[in-house]
């Protein structure tokens, strides 16, 4: 599904992903560790195509198509989603009026018609009760004012809207109370398909208890260190990341 | 390419030609000699068929502005303006006035087809709902060419006529109130405009009526060199209510072009007047070469107690925009509203704002502005509210918010307050914000291209004072925003 190969990366002459490989399969639950500043975030923003990020060499491949080539917006439509480590505040424009503007304008731009108002309504409601959110929320403009916690919901909720098939989850989890954990990892589950693909990024073991990865990357001077299973996520959890450090200064 | 900076590019290449305006009609015009002079005056006067105490004021306006000097305060620069090179009445042959449509040039019929203008009532009647019908006095260049719903206007006891007709019919109504708001000496502008007004609309609303539709004049400065100088007046009697709303375009041009009109209103007890404009004057195009110079002077009078004036306007031409709707408030209780969205792209100069001024006794005011700035445009909201000291319990609210699209314009809020009166609670907020890039990433991310996320987000943030506009026109004003901004983003 995602195929990334010899990603080379820098912002402002700085080096921050060096030669990454990464590959994760349809229907595949990967989780990516590794220290704060290795470069985790910036390889979601690379893969979603925020702008400011210098691609030296490499390549990102969904499905076949090359990433690199295409706006944000294409990307979006392909499939591609990111759920922000610190999700933007849209004043003025209310959450619904966002969500529908970004669900038509991503059905348009693969062919498909607009949904029409009470149909959007209905899908919307949906999604938000199964992530227990107030529905006042929703008149509200976009994540301003929200606390942490609801704007990860609110991330999670709009995932839940686009259905896309790369999901990226950047620290979902932090900032979200044990309740909500457990919420949103329920959504998060329930869009786990043999046709989806995720990319769960986080600190913790807790997420992944809740959310039960198929691999485990650990990521390391903007590389990706060592592959595993999902018991490689407890070991790092017990030893930390001092192994990595040595053998870096080794 | 950071967003910025694609952005600039992207609004340097903008062939400002998004004006969908800008055509010319090909018709056979009458007009003054150019220049200003006396005998210009009296040109004009004679072609309204004026009496003795118009021409009077006209020329007693004419000494005046010899003696005057153009102002030169508002953040805006442009190369000095040759006042004998403009022609101060342009308009086309077949005067007297066409008595009914049938008489119209069909040239000028199709012009305002074209701008979307109705005039025919029968096909106005056809298409809309009896409450939605807008009657329209349609002035090309210095001539109203047709007013519609006249009969059935009088029918209500309400008075709707270009302003030339009202000296003739309503000579001591016009008398009693003209140069009662904005005083023939007020400004260059305003006294330059009372010495050679040609058209513009009179309304004047019996007590106790509400008027049956919506009043609304469409101007359209046609000939080329010409000045359009309108000058509107309208009176809304003890306890009566009307609802006015002016649009503008004009063609193409290289040169630039003056507008200098005066808009007076004049509220009396219990009245209330809600005054909207859409004014989408030729901007010039992306180098600042051409456009409308738009130097205008309103004013609403709150004469008596308990009234109500409300100004919207949605400012998206003009070259240059100079222009301060006011409130008077006079009477006790009496209320001023306030409502502005002015954008501005390429090279365009906005300065504008408004004033309240509160004399009366429990008098309120509400400011809520909206300036948007592209390209290399510059955006200056500028305010003045003040209590004198008669006006205890006076209030004010003033909300001035900006946005910057791009990092090589700019806006400037320059608030005045003025208060003698200790009881005066006068409040203020102002933000400026810019679409940053990560809000545009994250917008992009969920699949919204840069235009669609602009739109999403200048609609946000205008949605407060286009609630302000008549139904029918609040829509034809979102577009007219989102076609101006066109090209500002990459
Ligand atoms: N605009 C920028 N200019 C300079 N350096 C940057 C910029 N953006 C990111 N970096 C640097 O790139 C490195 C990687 O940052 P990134 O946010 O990808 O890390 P991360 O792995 O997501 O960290 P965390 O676990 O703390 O979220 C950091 O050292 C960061 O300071
Ligand atoms: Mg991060």
């Amino acid at each position: 599904m995602l195929e990334i190969k010899n990603l080379v990366v820098q912002i402002e002459d700085k080096r921050i992903l060096n030669g990454l490989d990464l590959t994760v399969n349809k229907g595949e639950v990967a989780a990516i560790m590794g220290p704060n500043g290795s470069g985790k975030s910036t390889l979601s923003y690379v893969i979603a195509g925020k702008e400011d990020y210098e691609v030296l060499d490499g390549e990102i491949l969904l499905d076949g198509q090359n990433l690199l080539e295409m706006e944000p917006d294409q990307r979006a439509a392909a499939g591609v989603f990111l759920a922000f480590q610190y999700p933007l505040e849209i004043p003025g424009v209310g959450t619904m009026t966002f969500l529908k503007a970004a669900l038509n304008a991503q059905r348009k731009a693969r062919g498909q018609d607009e949904l029409s108002t009470p149909d959007f309504i209905k899908q919307v409601n949906a999604a938000a009760a199964k992530l227990e959110m107030p529905k006042d929320m929703l008149k509200r403009a976009l994540n301003v004012g929200f606390s942490g916690g609801e704007k990860k919901r609110m991330e999670i909720l709009q995932m839940a809207l686009l259905q896309p098939s790369f999901c990226i989850l950047d620290e979902t989890d932090s900032g979200l109370d044990i309740d909500a954990l457990r919420i949103v990892s329920e959504g998060v589950n329930a869009l786990r398909s043999p046709d989806r693909a995720f990319l769960v990024i986080t600190h913790y073991q807790r997420l992944l208890n809740h959310i039960v990865p198929d691999t485990v990357h650990v990521m390391h001077g903007g590389r990706i260190v060592r592959t595993g299973g999902k018991e490689l996520a407890l070991e790092l959890e017990a030893n930390g990341y001092a192994d990595y450090r040595e053998s870096e200064a080794a | 390419m950071p967003a910025v900076q694609e952005t600039i590019d992207q609004v340097r290449s903008i062939d400002v030609d998004q004006y969908k305006y800008g055509f010319e009609t090909e018709v056979e015009m009458e007009k003054a000699p150019k220049g200003l002079s006396e005998d210009v005056i009296r040109f004009i006067s004679a072609k309204k068929g004026e009496p003795e105490w118009m021409l009077q004021w006209r020329l007693d306006a004419y000494k005046r502005w010899l003696t005057m000097k153009e102002p030169n305060w508002a953040r805006v620069s442009y190369d000095k303006i040759d006042y004998n090179d403009i022609y101060y009445y342009a308009a086309p042959k077949n005067n007297p006035a066409p008595k009914s449509l049938d008489e119209v040039d069909p040239e000028i019929l199709k012009t305002y087809e074209k701008l979307g203008i109705p005039l025919r009532e029968q096909e106005i009647l056809a298409g809309v709902e009896p409450q939605n019908r807008v009657a329209v006095d349609a002035v090309f260049d210095s001539v109203s060419v047709a007013t519609t719903f006249k009969e059935e206007l009088k029918k209500a006891g309400v008075i709707f006529m270009p302003i030339s007709e009202a000296i003739r019919e309503y000579p001591d109504l016009v008398r009693q109130y003209l140069g009662t708001v904005v005083p023939v000496t007020d400004n260059f502008f305003a006294t330059l405009n009372s010495a050679v007004f040609t058209d513009g609309s009179f309304v004047y609303v019996p007590p106790g009526v509400r008027c049956p539709m919506e009043l609304s004049t469409y101007f359209r400065i046609n000939e080329k060199n010409t000045g359009q100088f309108e000058r509107t007046l309208i009176i809304a009697d003890k306890g009566s209510y009307v609802s006015y709303l002016e649009g503008c375009t004009a063609p193409k041009r290289d040169e630039n072009q003056l507008h200098a009109a005066v808009v007076e209103l004049i509220a009396l007890d219990d009245a209330e007047i809600k005054y909207s404009t859409v004014q989408n004057w030729y901007p010039g195009d992306a180098h600042g070469k051409g456009g409308i110079y738009n130097f205008v002077t309103k004013r609403g009078d709150c004469r008596g107690k308990n009234s109500v004036i409300t100004w919207t306007q949605v400012e998206t031409g003009s070259a240059i925009t100079w222009k301060y709707p006011s409130c008077i408030l006079r009477g006790d209780n009496s209320r001023g509203e306030f409502y502005s969205i002015a954008v501005s792209n390429g090279m365009q100069q906005v300065d504008s704002g408004t004033k309240m001024i509160h004399l009366g006794k429990n008098t309120t005011s509400r400011i809520i502005s909206k300036g948007i700035a592209a390209g290399k445009s510059e955006n200056t909201y500028r305010g003045l509210v003040s209590a004198h000291r008669k006006a205890t319990g006076a209030r004010n609210f003033t909300n001035c918010d900006s946005l910057l699209i791009g990092n090589q314009c700019g806006a400037h809020t320059v608030p005045y307050i003025e208060s003698k009166n200790s009881t005066a609670v006068f409040e203020h907020e102002a933000t400026t914000s810019k679409i940053s890039e990560d809000q545009m990433f994250y917008c992009q991310q969920r699949g919204l291209s840069e235009e669609e996320a602009t739109a999403l987000i200048v609609n946000g943030f205008v949605k407060d004072v286009l609630q302000q506009l008549p139904m029918e026109f609040a829509v034809e004003a979102q577009k007219l925003i989102s076609i101006s901004l066109e090209g500002s983003v990459g």
